[in-house]
């Protein structure tokens, strides 16, 4: 799909245009060979489609939807060529935050024995907000110490999982209002990554965000003799990373009507997987939301299909891992066919 | 060439015969032949871009040659490796040193190749043998000591111990006195002298025409690739070395008229950043080039940083139409009317992976062609294909990425991504470096229709041509002191490199 922006020409030249193909298209491709791949061995070990079964396509997206999420987040930051491994971690957190906030009167409640019944938009703003506290956290100690953004991340993933079991003593929090354990019902969670996705497309094709977070990961330095408040702006990328942790956060606990310390658990791993099979580069200034899209949708043909095939789950993370080592050789053998 | 004059053989080390090695876009060595001897110091000069250090990485067996050959103590050579170089004797110590900084000196010196005891290093043989090696260099170290803890000139003096602990009969030197101060320049030389009495040939690169009667025994001259001339320091003069390497008649190529300067657009009084430049203080007319002139390293692109506020200066001020502006960042210089085309168009210019339309509008974005965040999309394409249009950049489409341009037109998008902001002060530091030679004629003309339209211009090179051609006057520094104002009158070659190398 051309950008809509690319309607003039310099000079209009056919074979200018044939040769650039959206980079996406390979990995649709690859998406669509494993579905076919599944629904072949569908019909020959299960006797059934794999496809053509409207309830587990939902269930399918519905389960990698909270990955999305963190993954839209995470390919940002893999754009300026940086890191978030925290994102997991600040899924844990948020989900705590924001259950504890949504307790219904008759829970038996760990924290806030006087707040319950609160209108929804409370707990779903608290886990947004300490989300976006934690993104900034780390992209003030990235810009501010120049440290790694690796490190600094790592140090996030530590801290935030801390303050998650803090919170409660460790306790979960349950029994939450209608209300919000709506948010995880049925496919909203499914609409709300797919619009988070579409936000952040256009967010990085259109706006000037977007072109700067380009220009800071194809060369900060350049970036800076531009005239790019770099520091500024690699701030706001990690803080709206960590808001979609955040949301993520909420989802999930919507999800499971409950919070707990131990949610999340390398969700940031995935997330990171999703984009790089997406074609981010880790080296930084390329990435698309589409792509990221389609790397999670991999993703959640891999589990179902290895379910729907009732393979142990111990294979389903071997082959996960294969894949993940493949899209980035495919990407390095992709780059170095440009640059000749 | 084979005609010179032969030396008995003993005496001659290493001989390159007519070699020629050509890059992409650039013929580096053209036909040059050169007789390194045992016993001797032999000197390479020539200015920036003459071919030495081709020359240099070819003996050192770093590029192979595209023709000609190397013949060693009489043998014709053909090294496939440093390696293997290293192996027949001939060691090189890089201007950009090579050594680990977290290792001990020790360590640094025998690296791959440190004395095992059952596959382990054996630490005590370590610190025996590079013990032995400095004394009987006389060089003053503590094997053990760190190499980040020690100073250039002892690191330099380190990388002289590896160098010799190969047994090397050639020692190939590039500016090894640079970045040292004068009494370590000195030790320097008697170790070098040291050398020498033992019999060692050492080729030694320098722009410092003061070391030569000093240390050198021979000196050759390359300019443009090609081989100009030798002589003994006591029969070449000073002058007649300029001379050598400066060489061409120069021809007014470039366009530039000298218009009536305006007022004063930018002035520096005492600007000073330790380390890098001291108390440089010019003023900068609307509608002038002032050419900056001088060897890499004398402190002319930081002093471009600091004016633009990339590595702001730490003393002295700077006046922007008379008024004082505190410049601490790109951003503010940029509100100033500010623009800088870096000297380095990777890393601090092009964003390689991405288009030209994006390569040109990045810095535009900051100010113009945005409403409530969103990019204007196709009044940026409008404006940026107009001014590509003007800096005719050839490239099939807004598009294209921009690494796969060519280096005259990618020069072209970074100055058009400082014009769309319009700005009334530009400093170009080496505006047409790696560029083809029509590129560059364009880009002068472009240049020179600005400057012509009221622009104030900061043009550093290291091109003489280019700065005779296009400067109205040259400012030109040596060790990051200005030594010298020039009308373009005075401006000269000669002039010009006497105050560029002292």
């Amino acid at each position: 799909m051309p950008p809509a922006i690319a309607q003039h020409e310099v000079t209009n030249r056919p074979r200018a245009r044939a040769r650039r193909l959206p980079p996406e298209v390979s990995i649709l491709l690859v998406l669509i060979g494993l579905a076919l791949l599944f629904e072949l061995l569908g019909w020959i070990f299960v006797k059934q489609s794999f496809l053509f079964n409207e309830q587990r396509l939902i269930v399918m997206i519905l389960q990698v939807s909270v990955i999305g999420i963190i993954a839209v987040g995470v390919t940002q930051v893999i754009i300026t060529a940086g890191i978030d491994l925290s994102s997991g971690s600040v899924v844990a957190l948020t989900a705590m935050v924001a259950a504890s906030l949504a307790q219904s009167s008759d829970a038996v409640r760990a924290v806030y024995p006087s707040l319950h019944d609160l209108p929804v938009i409370l707990p779903v703003a608290a886990g947004l907000a300490v989300g976006a506290l934690a993104g900034f956290a780390n992209g003030a100690l990235i810009a501010g110490t120049a440290i790694p953004p690796f490190i600094a991340t790592l140090g996030m993933m530590v801290t935030a999982r801390g303050l998650a079991r803090w919170y409660t003593h460790g306790q979960p929090v349950s029994m939450l209002t209608d209300a919000y354990a709506a948010i995880g019902n049925g496919a909203v969670p499914v609409v709300i990554f797919l619009a988070t996705a579409l936000l952040f497309h256009i967010a990085l094709r259109y706006t000037r965000y977007g072109k700067f977070t380009y220009a800071i990961g194809a060369n900060t330095q350049a970036a800076r003799v531009s005239g790019i408040r770099v520091g500024r702006h690699l701030i706001l990328v990690y803080t709206l990373a960590g808001t979609l942790s955040g949301l993520a956060g909420v989802v999930t606990a919507a999800r499971a009507e409950s919070g707990q310390a131990g949610m999340g658990m390398m969700y940031e791993l995935d997330a990171i997987a999703a984009a790089v099979i997406g074609g981010a580069s880790l080296s930084g200034g390329v990435g698309r939301i589409t792509g990221t899209v389609i790397g999670t949708l991999i993703l959640g043909v891999v589990t179902s299909g290895f379910t729907f095939l009732r393979i142990d789950a111990y294979y389903q993370e071997i082959v996960k891992g294969g894949i993940i080592v493949a899209a980035v050789i495919a990407d390095q053998y992709r780059h170095r066919a440009q640059r000749r | 060439m084979s005609t010179v004059a032969e030396e008995a053989p003993a005496e001659c080390l290493l001989e390159a015969r007519d070699i020629r090695k050509a890059f992409p876009g650039v013929v580096a060595l053209d036909g040059v032949s050169l007789k390194l001897r045992t016993h001797s110091v032999h000197a390479l000069m020539g200015e920036n871009g003459a071919g030495k250090s081709t020359l240099m990485k070819i003996i050192a067996g770093i590029y192979a040659p595209d023709e000609g050959e190397l013949r060693l103590q009489g043998q014709a050579v053909r090294f496939a490796s440093p390696r293997e170089a290293l192996q027949q004797g001939i060691a090189m110590i890089h201007q950009e040193l090579n050594l680990l900084p977290s290792m001990s000196v020790a360590e640094n010196v025998w690296i791959g190749r440190e004395p095992l005891r059952f596959g382990l290093v054996n630490h005590r043989e370590l610190r025996h043998h590079t013990r032995a090696l400095l004394e009987r260099l006389h060089i003053d170290l503590d094997p053990d000591a760190e190499v980040r803890r020690l100073s250039i000139a002892a690191r330099q003096l380190v990388e002289i111990a590896r160098a010799l602990s190969y047994d090397s009969h050639l020692l190939i030197m590039d500016e090894p006195t640079s970045a040292l101060t004068e009494r370590d320049a000195e030790r320097l030389f008697v170790i070098v002298r040291e050398l020498r009495a033992e019999g060692k040939g050492i080729l030694y690169i320098t722009h410092r025409l003061e070391e030569l009667t000093e240390i050198a025994d021979e000196i050759s001259v390359l300019r443009d690739g090609r081989y100009v001339g030798s002589g003994r320091p006591g029969e070449l003069g000073r002058d007649e070395i300029i001379r050598m390497m400066v060489g061409r008649t120069l021809e007014r190529i470039f366009p530039h008229e000298p218009g009536e300067p305006g007022d004063v657009a930018l002035s520096l009084s005492h600007l000073t950043l330790p380390g890098h430049f001291y108390d440089v203080s010019f003023e900068l007319r609307c509608g002038e080039i002032l050419g900056l002139a001088g060897l890499v390293g004398c402190g002319r692109s930081k002093l471009a940083e600091a004016i633009f506020g990339l590595t702001p200066a730490s003393g002295g001020e700077i006046r922007i139409d008379g008024q004082e502006v505190r410049i601490d960042s790109p951003r503010t210089s940029v509100a100033h009317g500010l623009g800088f085309v870096t000297e380095d168009r990777k890393e601090t210019g092009c964003f390689l992976t991405l288009d030209v339309l994006e390569n040109v509008a990045i810095s535009v974005l900051s100010r113009d062609f945005v409403r409530i965040g969103f990019v204007r999309g196709p009044a940026l394409r409008r404006a940026c294909r107009e001014m590509l249009q003007r800096l005719r950049v050839k490239t099939p489409d807004l598009n294209e990425c921009i690494g796969n341009l060519s280096g005259g037109n990618q020069q072209k998008v970074l100055l058009g991504r400082w014009l769309l902001l319009g700005p009334r002060i530009l400093i170009l530091d080496e505006p047409t470096r790696g560029v083809d030679v029509g590129a560059k004629a364009e880009i002068h003309q472009l240049i020179s229709r600005l400057v012509a339209q009221g622009m104030a211009v900061l043009m550093i090179s290291s091109e003489l041509p280019e700065i005779l051609g296009m400067s109205d006057r040259v400012m030109v520094m040596h060790e990051g002191r200005v030594t010298g104002m020039l009308s373009r009158e005075q401006a000269d070659q000669v002039t010009i490199m006497d105050l560029a190398a002292r």
